[in-house]
């Protein structure tokens, strides 16, 4: 009878039910994590939060240990592609359905994310990617940023738009979230360095579903940009050739589930 | 004057170098980060290459007078040095994460050793 017991908990409605994680790269931002965390649970309680700490020297882990927060300690700096893939293969092996990206420097706000979650939701997108580009009804552009870093994001909106044959406006945007056959291809196989730009393109040729969401970021709460003036430099060289050659690379077989 | 014969050979070998490199990217067996520094000596020495006039030019500022050709060697074991540099700190780099791995794991495993 003790089996009858537990079967009694009542089912949640079908898309409540969904088993949903948000994954937080964090990279020595203990004064931004807590918030981020805390954020993302007054936005649906029913999200498991796992910080992956790219290792940091400050207390970012034990400030999202504290509150309860799944952490995933780097033993050393893997840069922003390779923490968040940790996060993907985390959420592939736990057996979430659905992931949300929310970076750990507060510039990603968990109130906007229901926007992103309605077309997983609703299965008319395997991942939805935030764009501060896009506007919305009634709203101008709101996000400040330096001339050259909008020059940069638009020639690498350009690129992208001109491979994927669609129109794409923020490529660079972290803030997304998908479905768990997303999570199985990133967990497979995830650009390093600065992934967004590629991953836009992997998405693309994998045949995935994407689609844009506008949402509006926040001024970084704490913390460095990861990317200064001579990494930018860096950083568009690198992702144009990755995406040239991209072009005519094979495709990684996604992560099979194993039952 | 470069000999004509020297610059086509000096740009075929440049070209080829890039499409080595290409390829080696495309097959994911050399990482972006790493190739960079390879395509831009590519491209350097086949601009040298087909760039003739420039190539006197340059031979002229650095004195070398009898052999411009000498100027593709010089420019190619320059790049060669900064590419064995890069590779240096790349190598010393992964040295010290493998160290922190090691340690990692080896702690680890006392961990739950003394547990079980």
């Amino acid at each position: 009878m003790a089996e009858v017991v537990t079967e009694t908990r009542l089912p949640r409605a079908a898309p409540l039910a969904v088993k949903r994680i948000a994954i937080v790269p964090a990279f020595n931002e203990e004064e931004s994590v807590p918030a981020v965390i805390e954020e993302i649970r007054a936005f649906d309680p029913d999200f498991e939060v796992v910080v992956v700490d790219d290792g940091s020297t400050d207390s970012t882990a034990g400030a999202a240990r504290e509150l309860g927060a799944h952490v995933v300690r780097l033993p050393f700096n893997l840069g922003i592609g390779g923490a968040v893939q940790t996060g993907f293969r985390y959420a592939f092996e736990h057996g979430f359905e659905l992931a949300v990206r929310v970076d750990g420097d507060g510039q990603h706000d968990p109130a906007q994310l229901g926007l992103l979650l309605g077309p997983i939701l609703a299965d008319e997108a395997d991942i939805a990617i935030g764009s501060r580009f896009r506007e919305t009804p009634g709203e101008s552009e709101s996000y400040r940023s330096s001339r050259t870093r909008r020059l940069g994001i638009s020639i690498l909106a350009w690129t992208v738009s001109l491979l994927v044959r669609r129109r794409i406006t923020d490529p660079t945007s972290g803030f997304q979230a998908m479905n768990r056959k997303a999570i199985a291809l990133f967990a497979a196989d995830y650009p390093h360095d600065y992934p967004e730009v590629e991953a836009a393109l992997m998405v693309h040729k994998h045949e995935l579903r994407m689609t844009e969401v506008p949402v509006q970021m926040r001024e970084r709460a704490a913390g460095q940009s990861s990317i200064g003036a001579l990494a930018s430099v860096y950083y568009m060289v690198k992702v144009m050739l990755a995406l040239f050659v991209g072009l005519f690379r094979k495709n990684v077989t996604p992560l099979e589930e194993t039952k | 004057m470069t000999p004509l014969v020297v610059s086509i050979v000096a740009a075929i070998a440049s070209v080829v170098l890039i499409l080595v490199v290409l390829e080696l990217i495309r097959s994911r067996r050399l990482r972006e980060r790493y190739a960079l520094l390879w395509l831009l000596t590519g491209v350097v020495l086949l601009a040298l290459s087909l760039w003739r006039s420039g190539l006197n030019t340059i031979a002229g500022w650095v004195g070398i007078e009898t052999y411009p050709p000498a100027v593709l060697f010089a420019v190619g074991a320059l790049f060669v040095l900064l590419v064995l540099l890069h590779y240096s700190t790349v190598i010393s780099k992964l040295h010290d994460q493998n160290t922190v791995l090691a340690q990692r794991l080896a702690l680890l495993e006392q961990q739950l050793r003394e547990r079980g």
